[in-house]
């Protein structure tokens, strides 16, 4: 991190003496950091930056003068006119004898090409061990994309701490005693089998080698290190590729802002999708006598390579164009519609509506967002005039409650879920509210498990509780809000004693969660698509935008509203306007002067009218009304709801582009597919959750002749008449800076300077504010506008026939729809078949248990998969992510839509459990 | 090497990555735990809890224990082992025999003929007996000793062992101690009460004590009023610790004492609670004293059922099997239910202790003498003494002298003088060779060096130290090569594994002892990193035996 000057000035600093010299430390220094920042290297093997010290392997000892014995430097901070050795002969005496004790134990082979422990015996000089070895473990190769082989530990713990405190992962333990002390996962079981979640913190913790990425990867040597990001969630992580002969080999975390050198097991080891052999490498067309089929779970890898044919840059996009071409000059630019992609970059994503909007004509342009927060989104808008999250993630170490309801981050969000394991450790008070018990409930104070789909019964009855208990903030109200007496009013009805036989908490829960979070100097809400992805989703996010109003729960450190954005771009994309009602930066179409800012910027003229939203495209695609699709960078094939539907739809279309880096399911459905580039394999700015703008590098090229995604866009615009002449991301980025206030204080070379920039950003001396609403609300009044919720049921409820409740999300190994995961080596190796989580009761009473083949039926359709014990559901509920093409679960789903957003209602919906074909 | 594990599970079925919870395994939990919400600090006890009820630990137990606790399953589980009374077993393992036989095999016992009982006990036990060699159990001067369960056996020969173990007599013998009545008969807790009430004030009580001089008698011998002093003036809320923990082979006065007279330390413990203002007391018992637990639990209850005053909380800790629980941080690692791993220092226990709270530490015999102290002044304490030391030691002396036992005599008595007036001299046929000043870790003296004062601060510059006054003596018929090698195995399996010197280095001590020729420098050069770079005074002071064989029995090494 840059020094500040200003800042150090107010640090205080302790005089001591080292080595003979007059030395600095400042408070908080260790010996060990502050001879370090000296020049003096004192070696160390069990102490790393940002692990907490334990001081137990000894190489650091110092002599200071009046005490007894030798001291660890790593632990010790040096008081005034404190004597300290490093180098004298009995200092180095230890030194040396305990990495001689070390190399006498450890294993000659390596599995590593930077041990520690080699590198300090060199410095030291320490030559072949004389102590008899001891007798070293047999390694364990069980886990796909780690190499655990024990004969190289030296029991200094660090990948204790890495998983324990830093991920607060609880796996490895350092169990029995004395010289049988040893390293295990769980209770001794193989890595494999272990609770490990593979986000590889201990690999990038161990010094030597003794954990470390599979296939000996660790011994290569890099050709070169690429600064970039994490291609996955919206958490952001910040990373390192290391490539060698053009294929990335490992990735490291790197001290992003929003990681803090953490990662989880996708960005760690699922990054090798970029070089699967399934790559599209060159565009194709759909062969003439190749009809669209619906039964695409029954196409051979041979059928769909007859399917197409393969064609020049030139042909595809001649074609691509001309197909939609004609179609709006035929039918009008509303026959067009366009799915952008919240994975690509902010660059690309804000091309691509524009080429809806200036070259279709049309604002039916939309993304994967309408399917996860789109509800979290008009929500926030309507009541605080924005839909970004108010405070970022690393606020909770300033929150003294935390929140988190409808949202499983240690499988969606891990990181994030890591600073959040962190704060409860540190004593903050964790509230977790969900219908599924998920692991991070093991680290929670308060645990609401409510019945699905009575979120706003349960949050109106914590409401009621605060006005009842007196602990709304009056002034915030009065000063801050509109529209509290309607919302008082309203919420007489949800007395928790009532509401508990709806909700399945207790009154007594409810009253006591009211107090602590609205009692609290800082309470800050996380919520994800168990609370969005609902019929009801915008009442949903509505209460909780209440809560927080009416106890002044916002615009504060720590305290806020925070909904996690899934997808690592899909802030990004919504902000540059990838939505049909709105230009970048949230600009309404119907706003004449958004209209007329954008018609000068773009020269162009536009339609006023907002666009029509993911699944409403679908229903007029039925209806005939839209014909003709450019699909970049999405699946709605596997992503959209009730896919019988979705895929009928998409199969009836006049002419379907797909841009993509697979043959998606829903390039099956293609005129003409388009090969792109993969996150790796470019340059461009991603917007995490926290409204961090961060810059992801390219570190390798595109297989074949696939191309960079702007190129495309901007070929297949020229085709339309558009006219473009960029030259690259940079070049796109300036003109976004032009229509978007927020990031005017950004510039590309800024970015690529500083890694991440926070929005809003006024001028190039502003860091950015990560805190938003502290004076007031983008609102027209300034202020905020409470909206009262009212309680209704899903769309679907169970009954006689259908009587389970399916939950759909995600897990941790696999991503979205799979696209990408199950084409990771590493991780598809981990999960590699579909599986359901069932409450074992629900299992028993069919004879089934753990691992048998089940199949789940809804009205729509049926799936068959294996079944998974989990204890966190309750009886009656069925849990199935969607990345599973042979047995989707978006084939059961509803598209039943939320009124206001348009979510469809993807956590609810009525399904009947059987015994499937066992093998 | 053997073969690498690879994939065992079938993920092709789908199964979830870790353990879940058997239904069998949480009930049985569930009954143990009873209905409070579970403590994490209580896990040592609730691992008892299982340990006792089905003989060992089952990985299903860890799993549904972990669940009921909302711990990690590795959490307990290297808590479970790191303890060597528990037994830990995994999928596979055969679960022990309901009995087992522990042989102690340190030092006294080897002498007196340990190896040779376990050989025969392991021919004749069964297969529904286990005999385990275990450290020091605290009956030195009963040696050879073996434990049938609980019940441990003096003077142990196979015949009676088999003769115990056929009868099924596992039980512990209650000992016959002054109980609460007959102490309060003879003017217990008076001293006490005249405290609590004023009659006594605390800055008198504190001046008495460091009138006497009484020192940490545990081994460290930090005085007492000098810590009480410090603890006080610390922010309350404050919390006391009792380190019953006596474990250092050769030592066995705290049992002596706690066998005959609990309630004195009781008492010495309550002005202590009272003087420095802890307002909860945890009192650490080493799970080998199962008797004195027994009586000390029955003991307690009746004074808390008829309090002489107001009482401070009271809770009596079990250990299980960790000699490093001695050391004074471990054993309040050990009371939060960790690991009995020490801490680096600074922060020191009485600033931050148990629970993160100032904390007063006390063995528990120095907390025996306090009520004597104040009955009969400091100047009566110092009135003891020899050789110009003053003050009274409980030395536990064993080995080869026809008189073994605690004998109380005054400090800075030499060991010539200890055995001729207080052992009844050497054991008959038996010549004085040499001996240890201080159990295992404080080093090994030769005859020729039979005159020295044994008391704290004399031995330092011998390379030596009395610590508890453990005195153990060999004779002609024993060789400091042996006797050292036997300590130094203690520590080996005794050394809690955090730091490198002390755990690599106690066992390539062991290793380098172990060949027929002593390789000298390297042994010095070890010795010198152990004991100048270990976190705790195990591994600093593992070496002393080995030093002191270099040093003073050169004609062993020839």
């Amino acid at each position: 991190m840059a020094a500040n000057p200003e800042y150090m000035a107010e640090i205080k600093t302790i005089e001591f003496n080292l080595n003979g010299n007059p030395m600095e430390a400042y408070e908080g220094e260790t010996i060990l950091q502050a001879a370090k920042r000296n020049g003096i290297d004192i070696p160390h093997l069990c102490f790393k930056e940002g692990l907490r010290g334990d001081g137990n392997c000894r190489a650091c000892v110092v002599e200071i003068e009046g005490e007894r014995v030798l001291q660890p430097s790593c632990m010790r901070m040096p008081s005034a006119g404190m004597v300290v050795h490093t180098d004298n002969e009995r200092v180095l005496h230890s030194q040396r004898m305990v990495l001689e004790l070390l190399q006498s134990d450890v294993t000659e082979s390596s599995y590593s090409r930077d041990s520690e422990l080699d590198f300090w015996s060199k410095r030291l000089a320490v030559g072949k061990p004389r102590f008899e070895a001891r007798h070293n473990p047999t390694a364990d190769l069980s886990h796909p994309a780690i190499a655990v082989n024990l004969d190289a530990c030296i029991q200094c713990t660090r990948c204790v701490r890495a998983c324990r405190e830093e991920q607060n992962n609880d796996v490895i333990g350092y169990a029995n005693r004395g010289s049988h002390s040893l390293i295990v996962f769980d209770i001794a079981d193989p890595m494999g089998d272990s609770s490990c979640v593979g986000c590889g913190e201990c690999v990038q913790a161990c010094p030597t080698g003794a954990l470390m990425p599979s296939k000996e990867v660790g011994l290569l040597e890099p050709d070169r290190k690429v600064e970039s990001a994490c291609p996955y969630c919206g958490v952001g992580c910040l990373l390192t590729f290391n490539v060698k002969e053009e294929k990335i080999i490992f990735v490291e975390g790197r001290d992003g802002p929003a990681n803090k050198s953490r990662l989880c097991v996708k960005g760690r080891y699922g990054f090798d999708y970029i070089h699967n052999d399934r790559r599209l490498t060159t565009p194709l067309i759909r062969n003439t006598d190749a009809p669209k089929v619906t039964n695409i779970e029954e196409l051979t890898e041979a059928d769909v390579k007859k399917m197409f044919r393969e064609a020049t840059w030139e042909e595809a996009l001649d074609f691509a164009a001309k197909g939609l071409r004609d179609i709006r000059d035929e039918k009008g630019g509303n026959a067009l519609a366009g799915f952008g992609s919240a994975k690509g970059s902010n660059e690309e994503a804000y091309l691509f509506q524009k080429l809806v909007r200036t070259g279709f004509k049309t604002n039916n342009v939309d993304h994967c967002t309408r399917l996860c927060h789109a509800s979290s989104v008009v929500a926030l808008l309507e009541g605080l005039g924005s839909g970004a999250v108010s405070n970022q993630v690393a606020e909770v170490e300033d929150a003294e409650v935390i929140v988190i309801i409808g949202s499983n981050p240690t499988v969606n969000h891990p990181v994030a879920a890591t600073f959040i394991k962190n704060a409860s450790r540190e004593g903050k008070t964790l509230i977790i509210m969900d219908p599924r018990r998920t692991e991070i409930a093991r680290h929670a104070d308060h645990v609401l498990q409510f019945k699905p789909d009575t979120d706003v019964a349960m949050l109106n009855a914590i409401m009621h509780s605060i006005i009842k208990q007196g602990l709304v903030d009056e002034d915030f109200i009065k000063e801050r809000t509109e529209g509290y007496k309607e919302l008082a009013a309203h919420l007489e009805d949800f007395a928790p004693e009532v509401m508990e036989k709806i909700c399945g908490v207790p009154a007594e829960t409810l009253h006591e969660v009211a107090r602590v979070y609205a009692s609290s100097k800082a309470s800050i809400i996380f919520w994800g698509m168990g609370v969005s992805q609902h019929v009801h989703g915008t009442d949903n996010a509505r209460c909780l935008i209440s809560l927080a109003l009416m106890t002044g729960q916002i615009g504060k450190p720590g305290s806020g509203l925070h909904p996690l954005r899934g997808q690592n771009n899909v802030q990004g994309a919504s902000d540059v306007g990838l939505i049909p009602m709105v230009y970048p930066d949230y600009q309404r179409v119907d706003n004449p002067n958004a209209q007329a800012r954008f018609e000068k910027l773009w020269d162009a003229k536009l339609d006023p009218v907002p666009g029509l939203t993911v699944v409403e495209i679908m229903e007029q695609i039925t209806q005939d009304n839209i014909t003709g699709m450019y699909v970049e960078g999405e699946n709605p094939a596997m992503s959209d709801p009730n896919l019988n539907h979705a895929r009928h739809a998409l199969a009836s279309l006049q002419h379907l582009v797909v841009q993509d880096i697979f043959m998606t399911e829903t390039a099956l459905f293609a005129d003409v597919i388009l090969p792109a580039s993969a996150f790796p394999e470019k340059d461009g700015t991603f917007t995490n959750t926290d409204r961090r703008v961060q810059m992801g590098r390219k570190a390798v090229n595109p297989p074949g002749i696939a191309k960079q995604d702007w190129w495309i866009i901007q070929e297949m615009a020229n085709r339309l008449g558009c006219g473009w002449n960029y030259t690259g991301p940079h070049d796109i980025f300036a003109e976004m800076r032009l229509g978007m206030d927020s990031i005017k204080g950004m510039s590309w070379d800024r970015l690529e300077q500083e890694h991440s920039v926070t929005y809003p950003c006024s001028d190039s001396e502003d860091p950015g504010q990560g805190i938003i609403f502290i004076d007031d609300f983008p609102t027209d009044s300034g202020r905020a506008q409470f909206v009262p919720a009212p309680f209704t049921n899903a769309d679907e409820l169970p009954d006689t026939e259908y009587p389970l409740v399916l939950i759909t999300g995600r897990q941790l190994e696999h991503w979205h729809t799979g696209a990408m995961t199950r084409k990771a080596s590493m991780l598809d190796a981990i999960e590699p078949v579909p599986v359901a989580s069932i409450n074992p009761s629900d299992l028993a009473k069919l004879s089934l248990d753990n691992g048998s083949t089940i199949r789940l039926s809804s009205r729509r359709g049926t799936i068959q998969c294996f079944a998974r014990i989990d204890d966190g559901l309750a009886e009656g509920q069925v849990f199935m992510p969607f990345c599973y093409h042979e047995a989707a679960a978006n084939l059961l789903t509803t598209d039943a839509l939320d009124p206001y957003a348009k979510i469809p209602e993807f956590k609810f919906c009525a399904i009947k459990l059987e015994a499937g074909e066992q093998h | 090497m053997d073969k690498p594990v690879l994939r065992k599970r079938n993920k092709m079925r789908g199964e979830q990555r870790g353990r879940h919870v058997t239904q069998t395994a949480q009930e049985q939990i569930r009954d143990l735990l009873g209905s409070e919400t579970p403590r994490r600090d209580l896990l040592i006890e609730y691992l008892h809890l299982i340990q006792d009820e089905f003989g060992h630990i089952a990985a299903d137990h860890i799993t549904a224990l972990a669940a009921e606790m909302q711990l990690a399953t590795t959490e307990i589980y290297e808590v479970a082992t790191f303890y060597h009374h528990f037994d830990v077993i995994r999928e596979g393992d055969d679960a022990p025999p309901e009995l087992t036989v522990r042989v102690c095999d340190s030092i006294t016992c080897e002498m007196y003929g340990a190896n040779e009982l376990v050989a025969k006990l392991e021919g004749i036990v069964g297969d529904d007996v286990r005999v385990q060699r275990v450290p020091c159990v605290g009956r030195c001067e009963q040696a050879p000793v073996a434990v049938v369960g609980m019940n441990p056996i003096h003077q142990a020969t196979e015949k009676q062992v088999m003769q115990e173990v056929n009868a099924n007599n596992s039980k512990a013998e209650l000992p016959n101690c002054i109980d609460f009545t007959s102490y309060q008969e003879s003017e217990g807790y008076a001293t006490l009460k005249k405290i609590v009430t004023g009659d006594i004030d605390n800055e008198s009580v504190i001046s008495t004590l460091e009138d006497s001089n009484l020192r940490g008698l545990g081994g460290a011998g930090f005085p007492a009023g000098r810590k009480w002093r410090i603890v006080r003036d610390q922010e309350a809320p404050r919390i006391m610790a009792v380190n019953i923990d006596e474990g250092e082979p050769g030592t066995f006065k705290d049992r002596y004492y706690l066998e005959r007279d609990p309630h004195r330390f009781f008492e010495g413990m309550l002005i202590a609670a009272h003087v420095v203002g802890t307002d909860s007391i945890y009192i650490y018992l080493r799970d080998e004293y199962a008797g004195i637990r027994e009586s000390m639990e029955s003991e307690l209850t009746k004074l808390k059922a008829n309090p002489p005053c107001e009482l401070p909380h009271i809770e009596l800790r079990r250990g299980a099997g960790a000699y490093i629980c001695g050391e004074e941080s471990a054993m309040i690692e050990s009371i939060e239910g960790k690991r009995g791993m020490p801490r680096l220092r600074p922060p020191f226990v009485a600033q931050v202790g148990v629970f993160g709270r100032p904390t007063l530490e006390h063995n528990m015999e120095t907390l025996y003498w306090i009520r004597e102290i104040i009955e009969k002044g400091g100047e009566w304490f110092t009135s003891h003494g020899r050789n110009g030391r003053k003050g009274l030691r409980s030395f536990s002396v064993s080995g080869r002298v026809k008189k073994p036992g605690v004998h109380l005599a005054p400090a800075g008595i030499t060991i010539k003088e200890l055995i001729e007036e207080y052992c009844d001299g050497m054991a008959d046929g038996h010549e004085f060779y040499g001996y240890f000043p201080g159990g295992a870790s404080g080093g090994i003296l030769p005859a020729s060096m039979g005159d020295i004062p044994l008391d704290f601060d004399t031995l330092n510059e011998y390379g030596c130290f009395i610590g508890s006054a453990a005195i153990i003596v060999f004779s002609d018929a024993d060789n400091a090569r042996d006797v050292a090698k036997n300590a130094m195995s203690f520590f080996e399996h005794e050394s809690c594994g955090k730091c490198t010197p002390c755990r690599v280095g106690t066992s390539k001590a062991v290793k380098l002892m172990s060949k027929a020729e002593w390789n000298q420098p390297l042994m010095n050069e070890l010795s010198k990193t152990m004991m100048d770079a270990s976190i705790c005074g195990l591994g600093q002071a593992a070496s002393n035996p080995m030093n002191s064989v270099l040093k003073y029995f050169p004609d062993e090494l020839k």
